[in-house]
């Protein structure tokens, strides 16, 4: 497959993640451990695949990095902005925007030497008043990891949202 | 290409519906280890890291951590005690935002045990807790897992 974002997952990338997280785990650092184990080899924690957006060249959270990302084509370029304009509705005010669901199912693990593509489409869109953080506006990003074979590996769903002022 | 294959650390035959489990998750949560995350995930929204930014700009009482950051901390709690690879779903809801100095405790509690053949499907309730007793994340889980391991 050739659109959307390519995610290579190598074992540095895991360590790092992993130890962002304060894991102890052998099975994301160990080799040796891991391949006594019936997975066979390091595997990425659960929530590894949000490390993505390294690689997603249109991202809103990329900081200044100035490397670009490989391009995807052009259909795959226009329909990640779409995602992430529509994720992130509001997110050139990097002050408001919150992360209000994450949810994953999880269909084979993640290891290193994958090469995932991530297609990600917008999903619903909706408005409440909230308590404390005035008018929310919430947004919903789907996003599909598939290895070179096409199969899935990690589907995603993500809920963004805009608030109107300070959440405290 | 990938694997196959899981590392149970435990089978559904040690567990029962309605049975707990926690582990305090961090203690004391660091700037650095925030600023490690956004490293590791690409996550660089100042908000997380920018003292000045999250303060002055956007008006909160400092930085605060990803919501990721927390789930994560909730998923380590899952893997250490049900094993590598045996995830099946695992989804949240950020109820409140984590500060640095913040303790966490994250919580499972077996809903349901399904059985699929030799295997089950375990479904959980999850919830993360700082030191106030406040829920900062609450979600749900379900892991495969043989009879025993």
């Amino acid at each position: 497959m050739s659109e959307g974002v390519r995610f290579p997952v190598d074992r540095t990338a895991i360590l790092n993640f992993a130890g962002a997280l304060g894991e102890s785990n052998h099975i994301y650092y160990d080799e040796a451990y891991a391949r006594g184990t019936a997975l066979g080899g390091v595997i990425a924690p659960p929530t590894f695949v949000m490390a993505s957006a390294h690689w997603n060249p249109f991202g809103v959270f990329r900081g200044i990095k100035k490397i670009p990302a490989p391009a995807p084509d052009q259909e795959a370029a226009r329909r990640i902005r779409q995602a992430e304009a529509g994720s992130q509705a509001g997110a050139h005010n990097l002050a408001r925007v919150l992360h209000a669901e994450q949810h994953f199912e999880y269909h084979k693990p993640v290891c290193p030497g994958m090469t995932l593509t991530v297609t990600t489409r917008p999903g619903r869109a909706w408005q409440k008043q909230g308590r404390r953080g005035g008018l929310l506006r919430f947004s919903e990003t789907i996003s599909e990891y598939r290895d070179e074979g096409g199969a899935l590996v990690v589907t995603a769903r993500s809920v963004g949202v805009v608030t109107e002022k300070t959440v405290e | 290409m990938g694997r196959t294959g899981a590392n149970p650390k435990l089978g559904f035959g040690d567990l029962q519906v309605g049975q707990k489990h926690e582990m305090v998750v961090v203690e004391d949560l660091s700037r650095t280890q925030i600023v490690m995350y956004a490293g590791a995930s690409g996550d660089f929204n100042p908000i997380h890291h920018d003292e000045i930014f999250a303060t002055r700009v956007a008006g909160y009482p400092s930085v605060f951590a990803h919501g990721m950051l927390s789930m994560g901390l909730t998923g380590r709690m899952l893997t250490d005690w049900l094993g590598d690879g045996v995830l099946q779903g695992f989804g949240v809801r950020f109820r409140a935002q984590v500060w640095p100095g913040d303790t966490l405790t994250a919580r499972a509690c077996v809903t349901a045990i399904e059985p699929e053949g030799d295997e089950a499907l375990v479904k959980l309730d999850v919830e993360t807790v700082n030191q106030k007793g406040e829920a900062v994340v609450v979600g749900d889980a379900s892991a495969r897992l043989p009879r025993a391991v």
